[in-house]
């Protein structure tokens, strides 16, 4: 009796250690990232770290300006969206109110599986594909650059906002379409007015969590947008986004060098934007809940 | 038993409907007479929702489904190859069992269907808004908050919504299916009352599982059981000397 008394408090620890090791590893992680950034502030503002026009980490002296790196991620970011969201957002309209039960079977999975493309090998696809066909449609040096960049990322998101906007337009109760039907709309009208309406606060979230996905994305960035730190200005440009800063060039600093402490300063930075998308995307989608519900 | 009606506004001949291969309506006829209340009464799936969404077509949403027979507004068969669906359920509203509006603001709710139907202009769109909500006797209740969610409104003013959006577009005849299954007694009191208004300038036609209820509001009601409309007639007539042994059953609470 004692001994299975025992043994039933050992697995409580045991679960409870696990429900308790994300959060741990997440409160580890932020500690880690803060901590290794701070050292470089006692060298330099925030707001010039922020608001700096130069990186030049490696000259002498170095200057560590992140804003080109910060429009970089915004300028793919937003090109991206500038894909995904028509894209994405017309593929969940058809595949929740136009296509017929058996399309949508299909269709729906397929998007999906369009999630799991590893990054790279659509890096891989950015570089042999639509790198030469920029660089021949705009007549530029380098297919490699922010529209790339927007394309790529573009296609990584349409599964997010595709997927949740066609969960949020599918459950639009049917009473809606109903009314509208029996006050003489048609299926267009009944769709654009008050099907993707009702939808509305659920397909912003969708969006926004794209535009998370987006932003944090690595390796294809790396890849495909060019890589050079300067404000970009228009998006046949090359740019080089936050993370691709961070992956390309952590392996090549000296831990405890003022270059190391800017880099995990940039990961902060990605860190707080992320954070504040999903944050967003979690307040739209409590108001989704309670004006439907 | 078409015969009793004598000013008909809408016509049923040899209805039948399949849902695929099943049969779900037999062989019905029956008419609505202008400027009067019909209702429709029958145990739960003996098919009265079924027929009435088939007078305004909404059963063409249904994969599958097929109408045969006729069904005529004014003489003319709404089911006609060349007839516009749209054009058919503007003049043939209809109010549902769950009261449904828009997840928009009271004012837009009754807009919605003036715009779609082609009315731009502001001043007419809000004069209409209004008479609709004056006729629905909600315009009391609501004047100061024309703005508010529809959804803050309690359930019997929501259905009073509904039929507020339905009048709106100025129909023909208006279609009631079960409107007050889901309201409190004096919220359906209220509807009640309205529909009595309502059929000086609409012809209703209403389903209720409730036999007090047509009893208490309308002029013609229909019996339906399994698919079939057993009798048609005058309401007094049905439910003082109904000419079949299973109407009597049924208004005397033997079944259903």
């Amino acid at each position: 009796m004692q001994l299975k008394k025992k043994k039933e408090k050992l697995l409580e620890w045991l679960f409870l250690f696990f429900a308790f090791l994300s959060n741990i590893l997440l409160v580890g992680i932020i500690i880690i990232l803060f901590k290794e950034s701070l050292p470089l502030f006692k060298e330099i503002k925030v707001l010039d770290f922020l608001l700096g026009r130069h990186w030049y980490p490696t000259y002498d002296p170095a200057e560590f300006g992140i804003l080109p790196l910060i429009l970089g991620s915004l300028w793919v970011t937003i090109g991206s969206l500038l894909v995904a969201v028509p894209l994405g957002l017309g593929a969940a309209i058809y595949i929740s109110e136009i296509a017929s039960t058996s399309l949508k079977e299909i269709l729906k999975p397929v998007v999906e599986v369009l999630a799991g493309i590893p990054s790279v090998v659509l890096g891989f696809f950015g570089m042999v594909v639509i790198a030469p066909f920029l660089q021949e449609v705009f007549k530029l040096p380098t297919g490699l650059n922010a529209l790339n960049g927007s394309i790529l990322l573009g296609i990584m998101a349409i599964p997010t906002i595709t997927s949740i906007s066609e969960d949020c337009l599918s459950s639009v109760p049917r009473g809606f379409k109903e009314a509208s039907y029996a006050l003489g709309a048609n299926r267009w009208e009944t769709m654009i007015k008050v099907t993707v309406p009702a939808a509305f606060s659920g397909i912003s979230s969708a969006v926004i969590l794209g535009m998370g996905r987006a932003i944090g994305e690595t390796m294809t960035v790396l890849m495909v947008a060019g890589g050079s730190a300067v404000i970009p200005h228009s998006f046949l440009q090359p740019v080089r986004t936050m993370t691709a800063t961070i992956a390309a060039e952590m392996g090549e600093t000296a831990i405890g060098s003022e270059h190391y402490y800017a880099l995990f300063g940039i990961a902060v930075v990605l860190f707080i934007l992320t954070l504040i998308f999903n944050i967003i995307a979690d307040l739209v989608a409590q108001r989704f809940r309670k004006r439907i519900v | 038993m078409v015969n009793s009606v004598t000013n008909m506004r809408m016509e049923v001949k040899n209805l039948n409907f399949y849902y695929g291969r099943n049969l779900a309506l037999k062989n019905i006829n029956m008419g609505i007479e202008n400027n009067k209340v019909t209702a429709v009464i029958g145990p739960s799936g003996c098919g009265k929702s079924t027929f009435i969404r088939i007078l305004n077509r909404m059963n063409d949403i249904i994969i599958g489904s097929r109408v045969e027979g006729e069904i005529l507004l004014d003489g003319d068969n709404i089911y006609a190859p060349q007839v516009d669906v749209v054009d058919i359920r503007r003049k043939i509203g209809m109010v549902f069992q769950k009261s449904n509006p828009f997840p928009k603001s009271i004012f837009d709710n009754i807009a919605y269907g003036l715009k779609i139907n082609g009315i731009s202009n502001k001043t007419e769109i809000t004069d209409r808004v209004e008479m609709s909500l004056k006729n629905s006797a909600l315009w009391e209740e609501v004047r100061d908050r024309l703005d508010d969610n529809a959804f803050e409104l309690s359930g019997g003013q929501q259905q009073r919504l509904c039929i507020a959006r339905a009048l709106a577009i100025e129909p023909e005849v208006i279609l009631f299916d079960e409107p007050c299954s889901a309201l409190d007694p004096i919220s359906t009191a209220k509807i009640e009352e309205l529909i009595n208004q309502l059929k000086e300038r609409y012809t209703i036609a209403i389903v209720t599982h409730n036999m007090q209820q047509a009893a208490r509001i309308s002029d013609y009601t229909g019996f339906f059981l399994l698919g079939e409309l057993i009798e048609f007639d005058k309401t007094e007539k049905i439910f003082t000397n109904p000419s079949q042994k299973q109407t009597e059953d049924y208004i005397t609470g033997r079944f259903g």
